[in-house]
């Protein structure tokens, strides 16, 4: 019978939450690596029992860890992140140039073929690469060279934080980086090009200029990867050309202001976000958490409530904490900075907390066991 | 033979899966840098932890203190005090106090 494994990432240790096939019933596990900020966990579509976790502190540097039995254990791996040559400077908030400087692992996507293969989304914003499990990890260039002096960092800095690999076609791939924009590989990542036409970001110089845009996710389903959907700083956003061009879909959102967001394991056109009242106020709109499902890919979206705080709620869902799982009916999952991890078994219609007081969320991340 | 003691905090004596006080063998004259390049050799995810990788330079809220002095910016080739080095005082790695 099928399980559920939940990888919570929090800003103080991590935390794994299973269930069985209901998902009414939890069992938690951790603290692991408590004391450390964890970014991101993630399991080996080819061996689910290899997960990746990124643990991370200003004290002690980054470390990532890898478990080989699902994560009853863990074993520190490679920490060694070196950019290829001189990596450079980018620009800063006040338009001066600073050194490009390794600070954190943002984002881990293992392989979906070869569980010691593995990438890391890091800031300052560069893609890396491990073929050894996580024992060494190389960098793959060619993305800086995408106008990479020009790239600026968004509040959190200036990570690499979305990494999609298509399920079609193995040599492309596609990255977030905030604050730069969305880019496409077709060939590995040996060669990149920007994709942010038909973005439009009123907070920088030039509204549609080709990179410097804040793109907070992208996501697609994987029987669809021509069609992306994005949260955008502001604007919720689809490309059907696999991000050539891109139109807003922000639709009757309360707010187009937000950071997840995830696609129906079944439903291609069905898309969930967390509407986050502004830039400035880092909560969701009228104190009311509601996660917006979209049916259509975007423009109508419905207002889900039911389990959800519907007042007094002040808390943000970060762009890595919301995901699903492939069971029927789909479940969907996110975290919350007030530490809250909500699950819905039933597609969004209905939500439960299966915690309610861990540290800040960073990050969930679901496998669908057999 | 130098045996130095070193006493790690929480975060990395829980990294290291080690105890939080270590004893090192030190072979040459007992300085910062002797000491940390025997504590990587034996807990190699310890190396980028303490000081960087590249330069060698302690990571910025990392302090060491021993007899009482904190040691943080002595030169990583100058000795460290007798009695670090004859083992009668510990070497402590601190997570400086920031944040929260």
């Amino acid at each position: 019978m099928s399980h559920i494994r939940v990888l919570v990432g929090t800003r103080k240790g991590a935390f794994i939450l299973t269930s069985d096939a209901a998902r009414r019933d939890w069992r938690v596990s951790g603290p692991f690596f408590g004391g450390w900020e964890i970014f991101h966990i993630a399991g080996s579509p080819a061996n689910p029992d290899r997960l990746y976790a990124s643990q991370t502190s200003s004290w002690f540097g980054q470390v990532i860890q890898r478990s080989d039995d699902g994560g009853a254990s863990w074993n520190p791996v490679g920490n060694d992140f070196r950019y290829a040559g001189d990596p450079g400077t980018h620009l800063y908030y006040d338009g001066s140039s600073k050194p490009w400087a390794f600070k954190r692992v943002w984002h881990l996507e293992p392989s979906p073929t070869d569980p010691d293969t593995v990438y890391a989304g890091v800031e300052d914003a560069a893609l890396f690469r491990s073929t050894d499990g996580g024992a060494s990890w190389q960098e793959l260039p060619a993305l800086r060279a995408q106008q990479g002096a020009k790239w600026m960092p968004g509040a959190g800095g200036m990570c690499l934080h979305t990494l999609l690999l298509d399920p079609v076609n193995p040599a492309r791939m596609y990255v977030a980086i905030s604050a730069a924009g969305a880019f496409r590989s077709d060939d590995a990542g040996a060669s990149w090009k920007p994709i942010n036409r038909g973005l439009h970001s009123q907070y920088i110089p030039e509204p549609e200029a080709e990179i410097g845009h804040c793109v907070h996710r992208i996501a697609m389903h994987p029987t669809r990867p021509q069609t992306l959907f994005m949260q955008k700083h502001w604007d919720v956003m689809r490309s059907d050309d696999a991000g050539d061009s891109w139109v807003e879909v922000s639709g009757n959102l309360p707010s187009d202001f937000g950071f997840a967001m995830a696609v129906h394991a079944h439903e291609p056109d069905t898309l969930y976000v967390v509407p986050i009242q502004s830039d400035s106020e880092h909560y969701p709109p009228e104190g009311k958490l509601r996660v917006y499902r979209s049916q259509t890919g975007g423009r109508t979206w419905d207002a889900l409530t039911d389990g959800l705080p519907q007042q007094h709620c002040y808390v943000n869902v970060l762009r890595d904490a919301m995901a699903v799982d492939t069971l029927d009916a789909c479940g969907v999952y996110f975290g919350t900075t007030g530490g809250q991890v909500y699950v819905s078994p039933d597609a969004g219609d209905h939500w439960q907390a299966i915690v309610r007081d861990l540290p800040a969320v960073l990050s969930v991340s679901v496998q669908t066991l057999p | 033979m130098a045996t130095v003691r070193v006493v790690l905090p929480y975060q990395l004596y829980t990294l290291a899966h080690s105890a939080a006080e270590l004893e090192l063998e030190i072979a040459d004259t007992v300085t910062l840098a002797a000491v940390l390049d025997a504590l990587e050799t034996a807990w190699p995810m310890l190396t980028g932890a303490v000081r960087d990788r590249v330069t060698g330079r302690r990571r910025p809220l990392v302090r060491f203190y021993a007899c009482q002095d904190d040691l943080s910016n002595l030169a990583p080739d100058i000795p460290l005090p007798d009695d670090v080095a004859a083992g009668r005082e510990p070497l402590l790695v601190v997570g400086a106090i920031a944040g929260g």
